[in-house]
């Protein structure tokens, strides 16, 4: 045992082993346990072709497409743009000759990477990953250092398994209490994010403690993690416990026998030590917590569903007022205008933050016995295969089929778009992803933020809508 | 990578907080192999209006910025996704140097493996750096790297920090693999420490 006495944060006892080397201007090369990649990695593999570099430990990356793929079927070919076709075709042929395991597009554990990855056992406790992808966080949700990174970095970790970090500041955020009626990990994060800014915590990795996260279930920290990065967080993760322990338990990818009896001696001592010393700690309480919604372009324009568009004279300066203004005219709304008061024109209940099972056993309470109001657009696109093969076990698909829904194929869709399921310009989207910035969902997309549940309400209504007056 | 040094331009003011790289590349440009011209995307959705044409009140399209190395920017510079095609954009539409006081920190790291000098200075300079702009947008801003100062003739300075390796990667023009790869028994050694 190491003879240190001094009480360390589980930041520092997840960073600490991992540093191969420390340059002198306080970089560290940090040792990489997972690397993810995605259908957006080409430009990488790129880089690395360009110097004709192998793979250095292809056995602890993983690849499955989830950016560029239709969503309507499994066959590429209706992706029509032939550029991000080729997207999806070239991780396929990158991950084969790098040998990388891959999932293909007519792999039934296909899925977003932040949704398989956890659910085959690939994110464990006290492991550093990294993805060439921002959400990358979600990960953290397993007591693991995870964090997005570019595509430079992802053909240097490709090449070297190591990745060169700044040790960042640590931020403690306790929440204590139970939640109250409708309030779910999405609009704990958003109410996070509403209090600390989304530059609140640049520079820091987030500690996330306290009795309401520790009651979460690993689907619900794995949406408070996500999000991590929208309030400028490098990482976000939760010590790992029984929940995390019995999510892993016999998991394709999970040590198993004594390799799962070895893996659980160190994974009990990844907690924050008692007395461990946090950069900042933040204090929330659950029952302060209410169903949130986006009204802005910044997921920190986040307010209580009960709320109203705020007016731009109350802005503390002249910036923050034009900035208001901006964002109401992008968003097409009026100042004090009640939330519950927004219509809208599409539902999209899906992506690494919210397409899990809980999620749409959460949307489909909702949804059960009502229908989609008219003129509305509603989607749901399952995180994996096993999600979608889970729910459709539950009846959940017929649920929201008959409620009419469209129940589509997983992948990232018209969180971002890139693979062509876009929110038409000018329309509006009641959407469970993660950033509603300008033209994030497509060109002249409105987007506003929430949880499965007040999607699902705003689906049946056919406006933003408080989801505790319908369960 | 392009080699930096020193750098005399006019800055390009985006007075705006939260400056995401959604805005800066959108999404649907991200399938295109690096070779293209991303500058021909930088900004394209606030740039133009839903008929693509220009918008005057942009301050990328207004002629007295045409030059502009530098941006200038709020809190929060290049938050949200990962994508390098955002530090693309800008090193492609001919910029240098990104002043803001604060950086999402992927596009920061990002920046620094492209030849594109992102400067963190605090909310008060920043906010001089602004109206001496709006007071004069021909002011030229001349920047050193070696000396790691920010000079406007004799009505603003300003020192900014940048870690050593990263500083020398930037005015030698060297990137971050090839110097790693060299470190690669040491890897091999901690893997094996790791396995013992």
């Amino acid at each position: 045992m190491p003879e240190t006495q001094r009480p360390i944060t589980l930041f520092e006892k997840i960073w600490n082993p991992h540093v191969v080397m420390a340059r002198d201007d306080g970089a560290c090369l940090l040792y990489v346990d997972r690397h993810l990649v995605q259908d957006g990695s080409a430009p990488a593999f790129e880089m690395l072709h360009q110097r004709q570099l192998k793979t250095r430990a292809p056995d602890k990356a993983f690849g499955t497409p989830d950016h560029y793929i239709p969503t309507l079927g499994r066959d590429l070919n209706t992706v029509s743009d032939p550029e991000k076709r080729a997207m999806a075709q070239a991780l396929e042929y990158d991950c084969t000759r790098h040998h990388i395991p891959f999932f293909g597009l007519q792999d039934a554990r296909q899925g977003i990477v932040h949704v398989i990855a956890p659910e085959q056992g690939l994110s464990q406790p006290g492991t550093v990953i990294v993805c060439g992808d921002s959400h990358t966080a979600t990960h953290g949700a397993f007591g693991a250092l995870a964090f997005g990174i570019g595509a430079s970095e992802v053909a240097h970790v490709l090449a070297t398994q190591t990745v060169w970090q700044q040790k960042p500041k640590t931020l403690r955020i306790d929440i204590e209490g139970p939640l109250g009626k409708g309030v779910t990990a999405k609009d704990i994060i958003l109410a996070i994010i509403g209090h600390i800014g989304a530059a609140g915590a640049v520079g820091y990795v987030i500690e996330y403690t306290g009795e309401t996260i520790r009651n979460l279930s690993m689907s619900e920290r794995m949406t408070v993690c996500n999000m991590s990065i929208e309030a400028g967080g490098r990482a976000g993760m939760i010590a790992p416990d029984e929940t995390t322990f019995q999510w892993l338990k016999d998991k394709p990818f999970a040590p198993s026998g004594a390799s799962w009896d070895k893996a659980m001696a160190h994974w009990l001592g990844l907690f924050s030590d008692p007395g461990a010393v946090y950069d900042r700690v933040i204090h929330m309480r659950a029952e302060d917590i209410s169903p949130m919604v986006t009204w802005g372009n910044s997921p920190e324009d986040v307010l209580p569903i009960t709320g109203h568009v705020p007016q731009p004279c109350d802005a503390i300066t002249a910036v923050k007022r034009q900035a208001l203004e901006k964002t109401q005219a992008y968003m097409n709304l009026t100042a004090g205008q009640k939330l519950t008061d927004i219509q809208i024109d599409h539902v999209f209940i899906g992506s690494c933050t919210n397409g899990r099972i809980e999620d749409l056993r959460s949307a489909a309470t909702v949804v059960k016995n009502r229908h989609v109001a008219k003129g509305v657009q509603a989607w749901v696109v399952p995180g994996s295969g096993p999600v979608k093969k889970q729910a459709e076990i539950e009846g959940l698909d017929q649920i929201f089929i008959a409620a009419g829904f469209q129940w589509r194929e997983p992948g990232c869709s018209m969180c971002l778009g890139t693979n062509g399921d876009q929110v038409p310009s000018g329309q509006r989207c009641a959407s469970t992803s993660n950033r509603n910035f300008v033209g994030r969902q497509g060109p002249g997309s409105r987007t506003h933020l929430m949880s499965p549940a007040m999607a699902a309400a705003a689906a049946v209504t056919g406006r933003l809508t408080d989801v505790r007056e319908l369960i | 990578m392009e080699k930096f040094q020193t750098l005399h331009s006019v800055m390009l003011p985006l007075d705006m907080a939260n400056i995401d790289t959604d805005q800066i590349l959108p999404a649907r440009f991200l399938q295109k192999p690096r070779a293209n011209d991303f500058g021909a995307y930088l900004f394209t959705d606030v740039r133009h209006d839903g008929k693509g044409q220009r918008r005057p009140e942009f301050v990328l399209n207004q002629p007295q910025f045409a030059k502009a190395r530098i941006m200038l920017a709020r809190d929060n510079f290049g938050c949200g996704s990962s994508r390098e095609h955002a530090v693309w954009a800008i090193f492609d539409g001919q910029f240098r140097v990104v002043i803001a006081p604060s950086f999402g920190d992927i596009f920061f790291n990002n920046a620094l493996k492209n030849g594109l000098l992102p400067i963190r200075l605090n909310p008060a300079q920043i906010q001089q750096l602004f109206e001496l702009v709006q007071h004069d947008p021909q002011t030229v801003c001349q920047i050193d790297l070696v000396q790691q100062m920010i000079l406007i003739g004799t009505v603003f300075s300003a020192t900014f920090e940048i870690n050593a390796f990263s500083k020398h990667c930037l005015l030698e023009g060297l990137d971050e693999l090839g110097y790693t790869l060299k470190l690669l028994p040491q890897i091999e050694a901690f893997e094996k420490s790791r396995s013992l």
